[in-house]
Parts: C-alpha cells; structure tokens; sequence
C-alpha cells in the first residue's frame, strides 16, 4: 500500500495563523497510528502534487489573490477534489476554494469553486477573537463532532449556496458572517472554516475525521488528554464547555 | 531652537523631576509623550544638525542598536533610546537635554521608519529584516517594505541585509548602500518578490525572483567561520552576546560604524563587552536557579533564540503569554520548529501553557507543564543546571521582574 500523503499547499503564500500545523498534526496522528505518511510542503513555484489530503491556510490579501491564480493555473487541487481527494482549507484558503473573494478594495476575483459559497467585503469590524462552533450530530446531517474550538480573524463575510452544508453554528465567535449564525461549509471530503488556531491541534476529533476521510479505515483512538483540556480551557473562557 | 520646542523640551524636563531618567538623554518616555503633545515637531528640531544613524527591521534592533552605539561611542558621545522605546516619545527622551553636537543612534519601530526618518533626516539608515510579527495586529510585510522605500530614498548611507528579499527591495531606493550578509532566519514572507509578485528562490547562493531581475546584491561584509569580512579584509570578532544571529547583528553594527567613519578594528574591540541588552540574554537566578533569560516577539526571532539554546544541552523552560503586548492569538506556535527541542529536559509555562503543550507534542517534544513560571524553572533547575528561559513578551517582562 503506498504512503499515506499530505500535502501542505502554499506555505510561502498561505500560512499566516500557524496553518501549517494542520498538516503536521495530521501526520503525527497518522504516525502514532502506525500509519505508512507523507508530508509534503508545496511552494507556489512547484506543481502541486497528487496526495491524498490537502491543508491549506490563511494568508493576506495580497498573497490570497495570487494563490489562487496559480491554483487555478496549475488545475491539480481541481482535479484532486473530482478524484475525491481530502480538502481542508482554513481562512483565506476556505475563500479561495469558493466560487469568488474579494481583495483589499473589495474587487472580486475568481476562487477555484470547490465549495459552493462565494465571499465579499465585511462592512462592519473585522472578525477577531476566539470561536465556538456546535457541529451538527451525524442524524441531524452534520459531522457529529464535539464543539469545536478556534480563533478567527477575517474581514470577509461568506454566503453559502445551495452546493454545500454549513460546517456548523457559531456559538461564540463570528464565522461565515452573513447573518445566519453559520460558521464554514461541507461538500463531500471538502471542508472549508474560518477557524485558525490551528484548528485541528485543538479539535483532534476533527483531524481523526479527515483522516478517516482519507484513509477509508477505523482509526483507533489516542490519548488526546492534553488537546482536551486545552480545547475545554479555550471553550470554558467563552462559557461553553 | 523655536520657542515652542524650548518650552516642549522644559516640559520634558519638567516631567522628568516626577518620573525616573533612563537612556543617556535627559529625558522620559513619559516627558517625551508630552514635550510631543506641546510641539509635534520637537523630534526634528531636537535632531537638527545632528549627526544621526537609525536601526529598524523585525528582530535584532535593539542588540544591534546597543552593538553599534558602543562602536560610535568610541569616537564621541553618542545618545541612544536603550531602553527599547522605539517610537517618537522614546527618542524625544534619548535626545532631550543633550547637545545637538552628541550624536544619536536610535532603534526605530518598523512602522515608524518613513515618520522618525522624514523627523531626524539621518546620517545613516540601518535595515535589518522585515518579517511577521504578532499576527493579530501586523500590517503587511510588503507595504512595510513599500513604505521604507520612501524613509531610505533620502538618507545620506543605508546599510541594508542583502539576504532578505523585503530589506534588498526597500533598500534599492537609496543613494547610497552597503549591502551586509546579515542572514535570514524566517523565509516565509518573501516567498513572493515585492517588486512584481512572481516566485521568490533561495539557494545556497543567495535567492533570486524567477519573474523580474530583483536578485540578491552582492555583499561588501559578511562572516566567516571566525571573522567578520569587509572591504579591508577580516576583522576579528568576539562577542559575549549568544548565538549566530547576535554575530549577523554585529557584522551589520560593524558594516555601519565603518561607513561612518569608526575603524572596523576599533569598532569590533568596542562591542566585543557589550553583554547584556535591555535585560535580554541576562543571566538571572530565579527561585535559587540559576538561568539565561531570553526574549522572542516572533516566529523569527523564536527560531534564531531555538538556535542559541541547541546549542547547548541546559534545560529549557518556554514562557508563552497572550495579553495585550503578546497579541490574543498564540496560532504563530505552529510556525516556530520546536522540534528542535527534542531530546531535551523542558517544561512549557506561562498562561497559554495548555497551547503550548499540544504545540510540543506534535512536535515530539517530550516535555512537563507547570502553570506558574517561577515553579517551572525551579521544575526545571532540579538537577542543579543553568536554565535557558525564552519567553513571549510578558511572559519574559514577569520572570525579568521574578529575579530582581
Ligand atoms: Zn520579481
């Protein structure tokens, strides 16, 4: 069987908030499994390799815009995402991977449209702070994953469409900001947050599942002692853990 | 001097009789708040005549502000913000009281370049590197640089780090440059070029842009395995400040004294007893342990202090807060490569432990925790060693506090 293999896409252009700790938590998961894994970090001026998970993250506007040019140019997360490959994309990632996101003036620019949703230029504060989200259990159509725990800090408002489930409803926080207490979107093995922190070092529920996404198998569980107690602490100062 | 800005600079004085003197000027950060608030153009008129050098960039201004002030002493009294105000207030206080004849070499906050350099018209302008700070609050790296281009256009030298792509690019606005190998910790922000957008490569021979003809300028200093080397050959340096980045710091410090006027020889023997920066690199005891307390504000600074500490095999005790000063989002954990730690005794402390913790785990970081950071380093010192502390900035400032 060949290797498991994560691809962290863009580090130079998309890691402001830490994201590339979502690639290294996803291997060390799969590692401490006993799992054969890949983390590969993909620059903007390399091809993007063919992996089975991708994790992309934030960035400023500037470098936001020019990610998603070249993603469009190099077609490869396209074509990973019709072959089913594990997406997960953070923040600036999360709009790039949508149908449109605006710059700093708030001129629209093309995303990849891997996520029906499309972004446009707050008009009120930035979004800055921690951030609650209750999931959906799997019979209510959601993830059914414990509350999860991150930091935001965007200026962009995001609008689902038809094509995608939000991830889940803020419970303290922000999120996808149009109003509808949404916080980040699903379709298929694509998911797309606007929680950083890196999200997947403080929710290890929410890695073991794209993993499991990826891998096709039953992971067995960790002791996750540590990242519990952080993530309760974190929900505990918003009062909801 | 105007009226107004004798009266602002009495002013500062008069502060100063209710407050404590810092610096080598006469004055306070406090008093120069308010000698600005009587005369907003004080700074300029305080700097008229002046010969005047400034110091900017992400990380090692204050230490290679405090290195290059011990060179330029040597040929007169020079006043300097050693305390690490940074801002207008804090050179206001450098400069107040002291004689337009007393030289200044003061540190800059990078946003504050283009304003403090249109104020003091200096002599010469040092950029050492441009990079994230703390993320919550950072404008972008590229404006920064964007903006330096016009501070630098009209200083009369600037000596500038060719081995950042941010610094090369400011820098290439200014008359005159002497461009210094002063090294780049934190590659992660000049992946796309400033000038034109297009991929930004790094090799052992420097770095290049693969879409325009920015590329990294030919060095008249850098360092080899023992000296620094200048345009007259190598210059011995010995320093008692850790660690390669301090060495990159001096080689800049060197490369400016000597474009001013100091001989290098001189310079060099001048900073060689420079030891300890605003507490920085001090060694303390804490809880009877005794300890080298260090300061990181950002991933590159995190990297280059992990760099001093594996050098050694002391225990080592990691500090991370998120008050106001530190910025509320430690997510820039995950940028820093703790991995380094591996192997080592460590103990992760200060009030965002729990992040900090996890963060060393999927490093694979063996490690203990301790809430309180006076209990972590005594954790830390059982065994009788010297304890190597870095800590974020209000984590540092406490166990600074801790050990007095
Ligand atoms: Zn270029």
């Amino acid at each position: 069987m060949s290797p498991l293999r994560i691809c962290t896409v863009y580090p130079d252009l998309l890691g402001t908030y830490g994201d590339s700790g979502n690639g290294e938590v996803l291997a060390a998961r799969a590692r401490w499994r006993d799992l054969d894994v890949e983390l590969v970090a993909a620059r903007s001026s390399e091809r993007l390799p063919e992996a089975d998970l991708y994790a992309i993250g934030g960035g400023e506007d500037g470098p936001q815009v020019l990610a998603a040019e070249r993603l469009a140019a190099d077609g490869g997360l396209v074509e990973a995402a019709k072959r089913g490959a594990v997406i997960l994309a953070v923040c600036a990632g999360f709009q790039v991977i949508g149908n449109r996101f605006p710059d700093a003036q708030g001129q629209l620019h093309q995303g990849l449209g891997l996520l029906d949703i499309a972004t446009a230029k707050g008009t009120g504060p930035r979004a800055v702070g921690e951030v609650a989200v209750a999931v959906p259990t799997e019979s209510d159509g959601g993830l059914g994953l414990p509350m999860l725990s991150g930091f935001e800090n965007h200026g962009g408002v995001t609008t689902l469409g038809p094509g995608v489930e939000p991830l889940g409803r803020v419970a303290a926080g922000v999120g996808n900001g149009a109003g509808d207490g949404s916080e980040g979107a699903v379709a298929g093995h694509v998911l797309g947050t606007y929680l950083h922190g890196p999200v997947l070092a403080r929710n290890a529920a929410l890695a073991d599942l794209l993993l499991a996404w990826a891998t096709g198998i039953e992971l067995e569980p960790l002791d996750d002692a540590g990242s519990e107690d952080l993530r309760r602490e974190r929900l505990g100062r918003l009062s909801l853990s | 001097m105007r009226l107004r800005a004798s009266v602002a600079s009495l002013a500062v004085q008069g502060v100063n009789r209710a407050s404590r003197l810092t610096g080598k000027g006469s004055g306070t950060v406090a008093g120069g708040r308010v000698g600005l608030k009587l005369d907003p153009k004080l700074l300029e008129d305080l700097a008229r005549g002046r010969s005047t050098v400034l110091v900017s960039g992400t990380n090692g201004k204050t230490t290679t502000t405090a290195l290059l002030t011990a060179a330029l002493a040597t040929a007169g009294p020079i006043a300097t913000n050693a305390t690490g105000s940074n801002m207008p207030p804090g050179h206001v206080a450098a400069l107040v009281g002291t004689k337009a004849s007393v030289g200044a070499c003061l540190e800059v906050d990078e946003a504050w370049l283009p304003a403090t350099a249109a104020a003091t018209r200096p002599r010469a302008v040092v950029l050492l590197n441009l990079s994230r700070d703390q993320l919550d609050r950072s404008s972008e790296v590229r404006m920064l640089a964007e903006r330096w281009r016009g501070a630098v256009a009209s200083a009369g030298v600037v000596i500038a780090n060719c081995d950042d792509p941010m610094v090369a690019w400011a820098a290439s606005t200014a008359e005159r440059v002497v461009w210094v190998a002063g090294g780049l910790e934190w590659k992660d922000d000049a992946g796309a070029c400033p000038s034109c957008r297009g991929a930004i490569t790094f090799d052992e021979l420097g770095w290049r842009c693969g879409s325009c003809d920015l590329t990294r300028p030919t060095p008249t200093w850098w360092l080899d395995d023992r000296d620094a080397v200048g345009p007259s050959g190598p210059v011995s340096l010995t320093l008692e400040l850790p660690g390669r980045f301090n060495r990159s710091n001096a080689l800049v410090a060197l490369a400016a004294a000597d474009a001013l006027g100091i001989d290098p020889e001189v310079a060099a023997h001048a900073m060689s007893s420079v030891h300890d920066v605003a507490g920085r690199f001090n060694e303390v005891v804490i809880a009877s342990t005794p300890c080298r307390l260090m300061l990181a504000k950002n991933p590159a600074g995190w990297s280059a202090l992990l760099n001093v500490v594996t050098e050694g095999t002391a225990p080592v005790v990691v500090a991370i807060n998120s008050r106001t000063a530190d910025g509320a989002d430690p997510s820039w954990l995950f940028d820093v490569d703790f991995s380094k730690l591996q192997g080592r005794r460590v103990v992760a402390t200060g009030d965002r432990w729990r992040d900090l913790s996890v963060r060393l785990r999927y490093a694979g970081v063996v490690h203990d925790a301790e809430a309180d950071s006076t209990r972590a380093v005594e954790v830390a010192g059982t065994d009788g060693d010297m304890v190597e502390i870095v800590g974020n900035y209000t984590a540092f400032r406490d166990l600074l506090e801790a050990s007095a």
